[in-house]
C-alpha cells in the first residue's frame, strides 16, 4: 500500500518534471535559538536553472544546504519540514545522507580541491573514496569525461599529474564542478559559485550551467541578479529566511508581484 | 624643501632608537643560543674522542677493564621508543582527531583537560606511576614498564599536535569531501587526516624526540641494564639511564663513556628535529 503509494506520487512527480520539493521546510541554527529558513516551499524544475537570489543572510545558503542534507554538517543545525527528491523524503529516517550527497551534488563558494591531490586525483575523489570498484581505463574516462564537461579537460590535459591547487581560481571553480559531476549526481546545487572569480572566469561558469542543464538539474544561489537574469528559467526570491517570490525568470526581473522583490531588483536594497 | 634642522635631529634620534632596540634584542637572542652552542661544543669535545666502534658494537666492561661500549643501551632506546611509539601514536592520534571533530563535547573537554594535565606532570611522577601500574603487579622491571611510561608522556604530546594540526584543516575541504557523498569516517581518514598528515607527521617526531632524551621515568620501570637484553619483560638498558648511571661513578674511563653516550644521545635528538625542520621547509606543509 505505501509502496504503491510512493510509487504512485513518484509518477506523478515525475509527469510535473519537479525534480525537487521543498514543503514547509524549516531550518534552525544553534540548536533551535536561531531560525534560518521559514515555511520554504519550492518547486525546482528538472533540467532547468533555478536561481536564489535575496540580500545576504536572507537563507539563500541555508535553503541549498538543506537540499543535500548538508545543513546538518553545521554543529547545532537541524531542519524541519520535507524534501522531496524524486518525490522521497531525503529526510526519511532510513535514508542514508551520504546516499543523497551522491545524488545532488554540490559546489561551493570557494573553490576548495583536495590539496594532497593532483588534477585528475581531485576529479576521481568521490568515486575512489566512495570505494567504487573501477578499472583504470574506467577512471581515467571518468576524469576526461567530467574535465570536459565542466569545460576544462583542454587547459589541463597535459598536466593532470600537477596538484589541483596550481590552477589558478577560475579553473580551481571548474575542477570543483568536474568533481562534482564525476559521481554522476542528477542534481547540481551551486552555492555563490563565481563570488570569488573575475569576470572571465563568470562568464566560463555561467556559459558552462546552460550547456549542463541538458543534463542536470540546477539550482544556483547568486547575490548578483544579473546573472539570475542571464542564467536561470525560475527565480526564488528570499527575504529573511522566507521565500518571498518564486516564478519564471523574466516574470520575477519585470513583473514581479511583490513589492519587496521589486525593491530588491531595482537596487532599493539589499 | 630643504629638510629643518629639527627634521634632521628627530631623524637621527628615531635611528638611533631602532639601532638600539635591534642590537639589544640580537644580544638576547645570541645570549639565548649560546647554551646551545656551548652545550655542542663541550659535548663534541669531552665526547667524540671516547667514540669508536667499540661504542656502537660493545657491552658495557665492569670496572677496571678498559673498553666496551652501550650497544646495549642504544638498541635499548630505540626498543623502549619503538614500543612507546606502537601505543602512544595511534591512542594519541585518535584522541587528537575526536577532539578536533568534537570540540565541545563532555568527553573532548574531560580529554583535552587530561592531556594538558598530563603535559605538566613533571616526568619522574609519570616514573612512579608506571612503576605502580605495571611494575609492581609484574614483579619487576622490564621494558615494558619503560615503554608504558613514555607512552604515557608521548600520549597527550601527540594528541594535542594532531588536534591543532586537524583544526587548521580548513572547513571547506571537510565540506567538499562530505557533498561528493563520501561517508563521515572516510572523509576524516582520507581527505582531513591526509590533509593534515604533514603537520601530524612533525608532532609526531618532536614526541619522539622528547622521550628519547627522558631519563627520571626509566629510573625505576626500565631500570638499565649492563648486560645485553633485548627482551620486554626484562630490565633493559637505554642511553639516558646509562649516562646518568656512568656519569655519576667515580671510574674515569665510565665517566668518558658517559660524555660519549651524551654525544649518541643529542645526534639522535637533533637529528629527529632537523628532519622535522627539513619536513616543515619543504612543500610538506598544512595548507592554508
Amino acid at each position: 500500500m505505501d509502496d504503491e503509494w510512493q510509487r504512485a506520487s513518484a509518477a506523478l512527480v515525475n509527469f510535473m518534471a519537479d525534480k525537487l520539493i521543498c514543503r514547509h521546510l524549516n531550518a534552525y541554527y544553534n540548536y533551535g535559538q536561531i531560525q534560518g529558513l521559514r515555511n520554504v516551499d519550492l518547486k525546482v524544475g528538472a533540467n532547468l536553472v533555478t536561481a536564489i537570489i535575496g540580500p545576504s543572510g536572507c537563507g539563500k545558503s541555508t535553503l541549498v544546504r538543506c537540499l543535500n542534507r548538508m545543513h546538518e554538517e553545521v554543529p547545532g543545525a537541524t531542519v524541519e519540514g520535507q524534501v522531496l527528491l524524486d518525490g522521497e523524503d531525503i529526510y526519511a529516517p532510513d535514508i542514508d545522507p551520504a546516499r543523497i550527497r551522491r545524488r545532488i551534488g554540490m559546489v561551493f563558494q570557494k573553490p576548495a580541491p583536495f590539496p594532497t591531490m593532483t588534477i585528475a586525483e581531485n576529479v576521481a575523489a568521490g568515486l575512489r573514496l566512495n570505494s567504487a570498484r573501477l578499472s583504470r581505463a574506467e577512471l581515467d574516462e571518468i576524469v576526461e569525461r567530467s574535465l570536459s564537461h565542466a569545460a576544462l579537460w583542454d587547459e589541463v590535459k597535459d598536466r593532470l599529474d600537477e596538484p589541483g591547487v596550481s590552477l589558478s581560481g577560475g579553473q580551481q571553480q571548474r575542477l570543483c564542478v568536474a568533481r562534482a559531476l564525476a559521481v554522476e549526481p542528477e542534481v547540481l546545487l551551486m552555492d555563490e559559485p563565481c563570488s570569488a572569480l573575475d569576470p572571465i572566469s563568470t562568464a566560463r561558469i555561467e556559459e558552462l550551467l546552460l550547456e549542463l542543464k541538458e543534463s542536470y538539474t540546477i539550482v544556483i544561489v547568486t547575490h548578483n541578479m544579473q546573472q539570475a537574469a542571464r542564467t536561470s528559467d525560475y527565480t526564488a526570491f528570499m527575504y529573511n529566511g522566507e521565500l518571498v517570490e518564486f516564478g519564471d525568470t523574466r516574470q520575477i526581473f519585470t513583473n514581479p508581484s511583490r513589492p519587496e522583490t521589486e525593491d530588491y531588483i531595482t537596487g532599493r536594497f539589499g | 624643501m630643504i629638510p629643518s634642522n629639527s627634521d634632521v635631529s628627530r631623524q637621527f634620534r628615531r635611528k638611533l632608537k631602532s639601532d638600539l632596540m635591534i642590537g639589544m634584542t640580537a644580544f638576547a637572542t645570541m645570549l639565548a643560543l649560546a647554551p646551545l652552542f656551548l652545550v655542542l661544543g663541550y659535548l663534541v669535545s669531552k665526547g667524540a674522542s671516547s667514540l669508536n666502534l667499540d661504542f656502537f658494537i660493545r657491552t658495557p666492561k665492569p670496572v677496571g677493564e678498559q673498553g666496551g661500549g652501550m650497544a646495549n643501551a642504544i638498541v635499548g632506546t630505540f626498543e623502549l621508543v619503538g614500543i612507546a611509539c606502537l601505543v602512544g601514536i595511534p591512542i594519541g592520534i585518535g584522541a587528537g582527531l575526536y577532539l578536533a571533530e568534537h570540540p565541545l563535547s563532555t568527553l573532548g573537554r574531560a580529554i583535552r583537560f587530561a592531556a594538558d594535565i598530563t603535559m605538566g606532570v613533571p616526568s619522574i611522577v609519570i616514573g612512579i606511576f608506571a612503576y605502580a601500574v605495571v611494575v609492581r603487579p609484574m614483579h619487576g622491571f622490564s621494558a615494558l614498564a619503560g615503554s608504558f611510561a613514555l607512552a604515557v608522556i608521548m600520549i597527550p604530546l601527540v594528541t594535542r599536535t594532531t588536534e591543532e594540526m586537524v583544526k587548521l584543516v580548513p572547513r571547506e575541504l571537510r565540506e567538499a569531501a562530505l557533498a561528493l557523498g563520501v561517508p563521515r569516517w572516510r572523509t576524516s581518514l582520507s581527505v582531513v587526516v591526509r590533509t593534515a598528515m604533514a603537520g601530524i607527521a612533525t608532532g609526531v617526531i618532536l614526541a619522539i624526540a622528547r622521550i628519547t632524551g627522558e631519563t627520571a621515568p626509566l629510573l625505576f620501570t626500565a631500570f638499565g641494564n649492563q648486560f645485553w637484553s633485548i627482551s620486554v619483560t626484562h630490565p633493559i638498558a637505554a642511553l639516558t639511564v646509562q649516562v646518568y648511571a656512568f656519569a655519576i661513578s667515580p671510574f674515569a674511563d665510565w665517566q668518558r663513556q658517559a660524555w660519549a653516550g651524551a654525544l649518541v644521545l643529542t645526534c639522535i635528538v637533533l637529528t629527529l628535529e632537523i628532519g622535522v625542520r627539513w619536513m616543515t621547509s619543504g612543500s610538506a606543509r598544512v595548507p592554508r
